[in-house]
């Protein structure tokens, strides 16, 4: 099968990771360009395919798109992966906004000074369990369904597991207090798809490592 | 029950300010509650009004919506501000208004910096505003056209970008100097009937933060304020 679209970013999670998830769920099959240098992302933003001098970039269906979550919106709306309806997204969008807002926490964590990093960790862990998981436990539990939004598998069912696993990277009881979200993160990993991207050798990527860094940082 | 839409946030302008903006630009009126103290706040979570335990909130057609990007979402979606068909929405509306967004997002969390921060950032922003972010915009106008950012008529991602556009203008006069298609769309979007009865004295569009507005956010949030906004 043909590859679809080709993600341009740096070798590892950052803002490309939910993409690539939602990408795979979706089924479509991707390349991927990494950075390694500056220099490499200069000469990118001077070909003026970068709307904003940014990346992510993804080469979709004919489009060079920018900015993750106008990404996001498309792959969800084309794979049926967005709702029924315009309040059924509204409700995705709720509970995706959110995962987001998580993920930017978790993303920029391992660019605090050493000194911060233990209290950051702190809050992060404090934002998931008294904020965060607390409201999608209330969601399952009150509607009683398998899926979080609308009786059927959507992008909110992508990202929330995500976030969960990443969060659990970062403390692997932090679902002690969510039964139904234990459920769902199970059900949910068992989904073909998302199982196929949660094996070794996915396009899936890891966790930052420390030593990497400095390099992360030189190229943007 | 009046059917309008009802806005729970700070007395000022914030994340909800794009809100009012879009609102008005597709002509619907709105009620407001503004948050003074931090009983108020801390009710609005006992009684289970806030998702996340965050504003925005805003209560439309019997949902009680917070996150801003879903809020506007919807809004646009309901009002035929988003575009004529998934390409419209993802490929431009999307992209332009998440440039508009972090550019906006810069500006609002500036009066909640140190002050040695705020005199640095201030120039970024302005900076960033001329060489990232208007040229881009410009570059769109002249190639697109038709005097919207997006097909042929007013959508989200035109009243973002005015709502942007005047607020850097509020820190720098003259930074649409070099942009002559910019100017020309401030002007026609700023002279679209609802947009320009939104900009009259009166309206409930909010003042730029002054220093009564932060304290008060600080009092009633009580916590850093990049996780709480």
């Amino acid at each position: 099968m043909s590859v679809k679209a080709k993600l341009h970013y740096f070798n590892g999670r950052g803002r490309m990771e939910t993409i690539r998830w939602l990408l795979a769920v979706a089924g479509v099959e991707f390349e991927e360009y990494f950075f390694e240098t500056r220099e490499e992302l200069i000469k990118l933003q001077q070909s003026g395919v970068l709307l904003f001098q940014q990346v992510p970039l993804v080469e979709i269906d004919g489009m060079n798109m920018v900015q993750t979550r106008a990404i996001l919106n498309y792959i969800a709306a084309k794979h049926n992966l967005y709702g029924k309806h315009l309040k059924e997204r509204a409700l995705i969008d709720m509970y995706v906004e959110a995962t987001m807002d998580l993920n930017d926490l978790v993303m920029c964590h391992p660019m605090q000074p050493p000194e911060g990093r233990e209290k950051n960790l702190a809050l992060i862990v404090d934002k998931a369990t008294n904020r965060y998981f607390p409201a999608y436990e209330k969601v399952l539990k009150d509607h009683g369904q398998d899926y979080l939004v609308g009786n059927q598998f959507s992008r909110a069912d992508v990202q929330v597991p995500e976030t969960i696993l990443m969060m659990e990277e970062m403390k692997p009881d932090i679902l002690a207090k969510f039964p139904l979200l234990q459920g769902f993160k199970a059900r949910i990993s068992n989904n073909p798809t998302i199982k196929k991207f949660l094996q070794p050798g996915s396009q899936r990527k890891s966790e930052i490592e420390e030593k990497m860094i400095p390099q992360v940082m030189k190229i943007f | 029950m009046s059917g309008k839409p009802k806005l729970t946030y700070f007395n000022g302008r914030g994340r909800m300010e794009s809100v009012r903006w879009l609102l008005a630009a597709a002509g619907v009126e709105f009620e407001e509650v503004f948050l003074e103290t931090r009983e108020q706040y801390l009710k609005l979570i006992q009684d289970g009004d806030l998702l996340f335990d965050q504003v925005p909130l805003v209560d439309i057609d019997g949902m009680k919506m917070v996150q801003t990007r879903a809020i506007l979402s919807y809004i646009a979606g309901k009002h035929n501000l988003y575009g004529k068909d998934l390409k419209e929405r993802a490929l431009y509306i999307d992209t332009y208004v998440e440039g508009t967004m972090d550019l906006m997002q810069m500006i609002l969390t500036l009066p909640f910096s140190l002050p040695e921060a705020k005199e640095k950032n201030l120039p970024l922003i302005i900076e960033k505003a001329k060489n990232r972010y208007f040229p881009a915009y410009e570059k769109v106008l002249k190639q697109h056209c038709q005097g919207f950012l997006v097909g042929n008529q007013l959508s989200w991602a035109d009243v973002h970008l005015l709502e942007a556009i005047l607020m850097v203008e509020e820190k720098d006069p003259t930074v649409l100097s070099e942009f002559p298609l910019l100017q020309g769309f401030k002007t026609r979007i700023s002279n679209m009937p609802t947009i320009k009865k939104f900009l009259q004295p009166g309206s409930q569009r909010k003042p730029q933060p002054d220093d009564k507005y932060v304290a008060t956010v600080m009092k009633i949030l009580k916590e850093a304020m990049y996780y709480s906004i």
